[in-house]
């Protein structure tokens, strides 16, 4: 599926996570933030989103134990940062798949 | 004289035994190693509660299942050194000098990882049935409750057996309505997923069966500790699910000596090539089943068509050619629903469980995500086809490989 988000033509699947990492931008991320009800991205949120993406496999997000080992983020934290499922929720801000954690 | 030495004798470790004790030549020599004498009956375990089978339906001595030629070690194992090709054993300080090394010490559920899980209260009003004592113990404790709240709480993902949950759940549903005391309980899952199962056709159909059945899901629920005096789960975000009776899916981990040795990631769990299964650190290790950090269910069912894939990989790779099969990650697990019935669900790394049929030679079609008493049956066979083929690597008409034969697919 094609969408428009921030003023950009971007690849999305059915859940709303772009298909294609490299069509991300930091405004993309801003306004995907804003859909997933988080306002504002602090500078915590940008530490949490620029490890998952230099982190990625695959175009696949780290999962929440990566994340906070990796970052040395607690998962208390985390769920403050991204609200109900951290490892989701960054995924889909960082224009990146869903972690394979999940099977 | 070549040496494989295998750790853990669960499913995968005593298939690879016997698959590869018919297929190696002579003059290699299999060491095949476990902690315990004894071969559970895992996916038994999920009927013990309900009063289904008992203990001696889910246990055997390993012995009866390995196979002439191959030395059986009853030890904790101490290290792996990988660099020296070197296992220390626990027993009487022997060490065991691999060329080729197959890991298969499977995962363990961890209580002791969330506070107030095992303390005063467990085994008490919190439970599990992912071990023979656990489910036995529940056993004991469902047949004399009253009633009240039962929470089902998954700690974290991956876990073994991913529908064993919803299976308990929709178990518990047929018992309390047998017993005519279903209107005096509620039943609850607490899943930090975001929704009953991880793949979306799957979820929905699985969701709705629930719903039938009248279990709530409370979605998105991390847990990070239980209140075991006032008798609460509470998460990340501080949100609270009360229970009166827990049975709790612990957090999932592999084998410690894993960690020791300096081959897992932070879950204890091997990485290996998702295909072949080898290590990509070290050309001579491999780790089959649940040990494996695989993107796929850990679950017999994996176990069986990795080991398969493996078997065959395995005798060209010794002689240093390419390795002919590819796996790709094929799950094939019955959901047992209540009431007789019970829904199958096939899938692999990239295709996801879909309805349809499934074809299997000599039976006949079973309907795949969707309720069915075939399926039930082909669920209750399985105990025997476990003990009496899988384990000894006798051949089963089912082939490793997912094929989309009788899937529908939607476009």
């Amino acid at each position: 599926m094609i969408r428009s988000i921030a003023g950009q033509t971007v690849h999305v699947n059915e859940e709303g996570f772009l298909t294609a990492s490299e069509e991300w931008t930091r405004e993309i991320a801003e306004e995907i933030a804003r859909e997933e009800g988080i306002a504002e991205l602090t500078p915590a949120h940008w530490k949490v989103i620029e490890w998952c993406r230099a982190h990625a496999v695959n175009g696949r997000s780290p999962t929440l134990r990566q994340i906070t080992e990796g970052t040395g983020i607690s998962t208390k934290e985390m769920f403050a940062l991204f609200p109900k499922g951290p490892a989701k929720k960054v995924a889909r801000i960082a224009g990146l798949g869903k972690p394979e954690g999940c099977v | 004289m070549k040496q494989l030495v295998i750790l853990g004798a669960g499913t995968a470790g005593t298939m690879v035994a016997n698959r590869l004790r018919r297929t190696l030549a002579d003059d290699w020599r299999i060491t095949l190693v476990d902690q315990s004498e004894t071969h559970y009956y895992q996916p038994g375990f999920l009927f013990i509660p309900f009063g289904i089978y008992s203990q001696r339906d889910v246990v055997k001595p390993e012995r009866d299942f390995v196979p002439p030629g191959v030395e059986f070690v009853v030890s904790p194992i101490e290290l792996i050194e990988p660099e020296r090709r070197r296992v220390r054993l626990s027993k009487d300080g022997r060490s065991l000098d691999y060329d080729f090394l197959v890991i298969a010490t499977g995962t363990h559920i961890r209580p002791d990882q969330t506070p107030g899980l095992a303390e005063h209260e467990w085994r008490r009003s919190i439970f599990d049935f992912y071990t023979l004592e656990g489910a036995v113990a529940l056993a004991k404790h469902l047949r004399i409750w009253k009633g009240g709240r039962l929470v089902v709480n998954v700690v974290d993902n991956p876990i073994k057996c991913p529908v064993a949950p919803l299976e308990f759940l929709m178990l518990a549903d047929w018992f309390f309505r047998e017993r005519g005391m279903r209107d005096r309980v509620e039943l609850i899952y607490a899943t930090p997923l975001s929704g009953a199962f991880t793949k979306p056709i799957a979820a929905k159909h699985l969701s709705n069966l629930l719903q039938e059945k009248e279990i709530q899901v409370v979605p998105d629920f991390m847990v990070e500790r239980v209140d075991p005096d006032a008798k609460k789960l509470i998460s990340y975000d501080e949100q609270e699910v009360a229970y009166d009776l827990l049975v709790s899916v612990p957090l999932n981990m592999g084998a410690e000596v894993i960690a020791r040795s300096g081959l897992g990631d932070s879950l204890n769990y091997v990485a290996v090539d998702k295909h072949t299964f080898v290590s990509p650190k070290y050309p001579e290790i491999f780790a089959l089943g649940d040990a494996a950090a695989l993107p796929t269910s850990k679950a017999g069912s994996v176990a069986h068509f990795a080991v398969e894939c493996f078997a065959e990989n395995f005798v060209h790779y010794v002689e240093g050619l390419e390795m002919p099969h590819k796996f790709d990650g094929h799950a094939n697990c019955f959901i047992e629903s209540g009431f007789g019935k019970a829904l199958l669900i096939d899938f692999n790394y990239d295709v996801e469980p879909l309805p349809g049929h499934y074809p299997l030679p000599g039976i006949g079609p079973l309907t795949l995500l969707k309720e069915s008493e075939a399926n039930h049956w082909g669920k209750l066979m399985f105990r025997w086809v476990y003990w009496h083929v899988l384990l000894k690597g006798r051949p089963l008409p089912l082939p490793a490989l997912m094929s989309m034969a009788g899937k529908w697919q939607h476009n």
